[in-house]
């Protein structure tokens, strides 16, 4: 048993110290995107990024509410002193999501088309949710070191099984009736899946795209022990000094930021389907 | 199951046959064609489910359907009406047998054929509407010539003339769920003629509706049978419904 343990460690460092450089090179992009980015939120001046957050909550909502909440939180958020903290967190929110967006919907289309893949992935997608997340994050920080980029993969892996599952669930929930309406008419492969079953599929596809931001948010405590720069950091602090306050103005930022990500996309989500609104005889 | 079922109204005018189904099989379950020689050795229906576990859907079909005309398949409730209008389309694939429209075998088709088929010859109308929900009427009756890629501007006239045909004019920008059941059905059946095609399969298209709304439609379809009839040569139309309500 000993032997085992001792085998896999030193063929996953001796892996490690062959590809490591290899695969740091390619995630190399996605890094510079990364720091492009959260430069840019950072260096920005402040009212002009809660003006560009506020017209996108306008478009994801069309709630006054919801845009006036989005401006308080982020001016309660800058007279604390936690700007710079949230725009990093913000930064690393949106390229998580949008990685796992766009890793996690083909999948989750694939999923959709074969049930002998769907056998397979699933499993993977449990392991994925329920595993430690410290646990993974041994094998990342081996390859990767501590950074943005183990910290980066590290909240996907956690961030991405939502989106995959109800884009799955959402293209196999398609009327098979329509489905054959659509077939009958000759509609092609491509036809049918972009004219029929991702535009029939969006509000599950949307309620994982809400998911996959939610788990990334909670993961930004966690990815902060591996070196991500955030609103985790001086939470990690508070955490081993006993910082109440510190701890809780910067939970609650997490929180606010939960809350406004998840009404814009809650609401876009919903827009989608406004062909269900003002149903007959409802 | 529909079985041994020879074509029973012949046309006065014995005009060419658009559709000929010879000997047609449909067995579902898990090994259909070892099931097929059970079948032609004259097992029966009930026999071939319990000992085998399969279903006998079709049952040696020969139909000549003639052009121009309206053939009505009748059945109970699970005779298999529905699966054998798919068979005609290829929606669902036979166990054995053939099917020849203009001459042409259907099942020998290439994917792209039976697409093509499908877009130009055969559409179909269905029994709870089965309209895309996420667009609005004139898209839905549009849908034909999209699939076609037929430019926009043409689509839209040509399915206007459908909408107004229908009875559905000053609904276009509505989506299906805000239409009643029969004004659904009149978008599948604006649909399924917007694409010119020669023959309409409807399964039990109106079985949906209530009875007063039935009538209407039928009306309408025999109206419009009429009409295409001078229109376009080869106007044929397989109707199916139950046979509670078969009044044409």
């Amino acid at each position: 048993m000993r032997d085992l343990k001792k085998y896999i460690d030193i063929s996953f460092k001796d892996f490690s110290r062959t590809y490591g450089d290899g695969i740091e090179t390619f995630f190399d992009p996605l890094l510079y995107f990364l720091v492009w980015f959260e430069k840019l939120l950072i260096n920005a001046p402040w009212p002009l990024i809660i003006l560009v957050i506020a017209i996108l909550a306008w478009i994801g909502s069309r709630s006054w509410l919801v845009v006036a909440g989005t401006i308080c939180s982020f001016l309660v958020i800058g007279y604390f002193g936690m700007w710079k903290d949230t725009m990093s967190t913000l930064a690393i929110i949106s390229v998580s999501t949008l990685l796992c967006i766009s890793v996690g919907i083909p999948i989750g289309i694939l999923m959709s088309r074969s049930d002998r893949l769907q056998s397979m992935v699933t499993p993977v997608l449990d392991v994925m949710q329920t595993i430690p997340s410290f646990v993974y994050l041994i094998p990342v920080v081996m390859l990767l070191g501590i950074g943005k980029v183990p910290g980066l993969i590290a909240v996907c892996i956690y961030a991405i099984p939502p989106i995959v599952r109800l884009t799955n669930l959402g293209i196999r929930l398609v009327d098979k009736e329509v489905l054959e309406a659509a077939e009958s008419f000759g509609a092609s492969y491509n036809q049918k899946l972009f004219g029929v079953q991702i535009p029939l599929a969006l509000p599950n596809i949307f309620a994982g795209v809400n998911q996959t931001i939610m788990m990334a948010l909670a993961m930004v405590v966690i990815a902060s022990m591996i070196g991500v720069k955030g609103l985790g950091v001086p939470v990690l602090r508070a955490v081993s000094n006993q910082y109440l306050a510190l701890g809780l103005l910067n939970g609650l930022a997490i929180v606010a930021l939960a809350i406004i990500f998840d009404r814009i996309s809650q609401s876009f989500g919903k827009r989608l389907q406004k062909h269900l609104e003002s149903a007959h005889g409802v | 199951m529909v079985s041994g079922c020879r074509s029973t109204w012949k046309v006065p005018m014995a005009s060419e046959t658009k559709v000929a189904i010879k000997n047609l099989y449909k067995i579902f379950g898990k090994d259909p064609a070892g099931m097929i020689n059970h079948v032609q050795n004259g097992i029966s229906k009930k026999e071939l489910l319990e000992q085998y576990g399969s279903v006998l859907a079709l049952n040696d079909v020969n139909i000549d359907i003639p052009a121009r005309n309206i053939q009505v398949i009748m059945g109970l409730s699970g005779s298999g009406k529905s699966t054998l209008i798919r068979h005609v389309n290829r929606l669902i694939e036979p166990t054995s047998g053939e099917i020849i429209v203009d001459g042409q075998n259907v099942l020998g088709m290439s994917k792209t054929e039976l697409r093509e088929f499908r877009r130009h010859t055969a559409s179909m109308v269905f029994q709870r509407f089965a309209l895309l929900p996420h667009h609005t009427i004139v898209d839905n009756v549009s849908y034909g010539l999209t699939v076609q890629k037929v430019p926009k501007q043409e689509a839209a006239e040509r399915s206007q003339q459908w909408i107004d045909r229908v009875g559905l004019t000053g609904y276009e920008k509505h989506f299906p769920s805000q239409l009643s059941g029969g004004m659904q059905q009149r978008v599948g059946l604006a649909r399924a003629l917007a694409t010119d095609a020669e023959i309409l399969l409807m399964d039990e298209a109106f079985s949906a509706l209530d009875p007063l709304i039935r009538t209407d439609m039928q009306d309408v379809l025999l109206g419009l049978q009429e009409e295409l009839h001078k229109t376009f040569s080869l106007s044929l139309t397989i109707l199916m419904r139950h046979c509670a309500s078969v009044k044409i």
